[in-house]
């Protein structure tokens, strides 16, 4: 189960685009939303990526930052963020695969990311998440505003 | 979600069974769907969701339609998109709405206003804020469809 609200989020590392480490500490004085999804490429994937991303004003206006989250290989992620032509970085869980995800409880038992959100707030303390029932349903984004607005 | 009202388009029977559609003029489920919910007595309100990044044309289309409306044509200029999908580009639209007989220089102008823009993004925000995720999504009477799965309960 992902972390639950009030857990602080875990020291951690996933590499970004440009192979720079993205860790907990770029979480502090920052509201933050990962998106962990399962797959690159996948047609359900897409969808929930591309909805986000029209909507990415909206989420900047409360200040939070979306970060998409998956074990695929950088260049995968790349590649998949340029196709779907959204805005919306990508950070790789992909060495070692899976340890980040782990760590935030959000590891499917078949060793990818479950289609999960979690909201961390400037304090790095999860604020709120929420796992999809199963890696096909794709969370609305009206769930991560009632966080936000919460 | 925005109950149907006086600012949507709706066409049917007034005493048949309400849905809402949540769809894209790209999406050729939304299209699948379409064809089957114009042979089933029902009344339906269509409401926009275009998703750029997987429809590049979407929005374009959706203010296409929004365009028509304004002259009176919004269901010929709907029919006329999800007739044919593959003919979206600007030329295209132009060539709908002059075989619908709009006014052209209006038309043009309408669909690239922001009151227009607006209406559109209003209608996205309220299916985000309702949860779409994808199209088409259907509502009917508290129950939600999306994707294949919407185009199976039609069948």
């Amino acid at each position: 189960m992902a972390l639950a609200a009030g857990e602080p989020a875990p020291d951690f590392s996933l590499a970004r685009a440009d192979g720079q480490p993205f860790t907990r500490e770029d979480l502090l004085g920052k509201t933050t939303v990962l998106v962990f999804y399962p797959f690159a490429f996948s047609p359900v994937c897409t969808d929930q990526l591309s909805v986000y991303n029209e909507l990415l004003d909206e989420f900047a206006a409360r200040g939070a930052t979306l970060y998409g989250v998956s074990c695929d290989a950088t260049y995968s992620q790349t590649a998949f963020r340029e196709q779907l032509g959204i805005a919306i970085e990508q950070l790789s869980d992909f060495e070692p695969k899976g340890a980040v995800c782990s760590a935030f409880g959000v590891l499917h038992p078949l060793g990818f990311p479950q289609r999960a959100l979690v909201l961390i707030g400037p304090d790095g303390v999860v604020k709120w998440s929420y796992e999809a029932p199963k890696p096909s349903e794709l969370p609305g984004a009206n769930l991560i505003f009632d966080a936000l607005d919460a | 979600m925005p109950p149907i009202g006086p600012d949507d388009h709706v066409r049917g029977p007034a005493d048949a069974r309400a849905v809402i559609v949540y769809g894209d003029y790209e999406c050729p489920f939304c299209a699948a769907l379409e064809v089957r919910l114009r042979a089933l007595p029902l009344r339906m309100a269509f409401r926009h969701f275009p998703v750029r990044a997987s429809h590049p044309r979407a929005q374009a289309a959706a203010q296409a339609a929004e365009a028509a409306a304004a002259q009176g044509a919004f269901w010929e200029m709907h029919d006329s998109l999800f007739d044919d999908q593959g003919r979206l580009e600007d030329p295209h639209l132009w060539e709908r709405a002059e075989r619908l007989g709009l006014e052209l220089a209006r038309f043009d102008a309408d669909r690239r206003s922001p009151a227009v823009a607006e209406r559109v993004r209003t209608n996205f925000l309220g299916g985000v804020r309702a949860g779409v995720v994808t199209t088409p999504t259907v509502f009917e009477e508290g129950e939600q469809y999306s994707g294949r799965t919407a185009v199976q309960q039609f069948a």
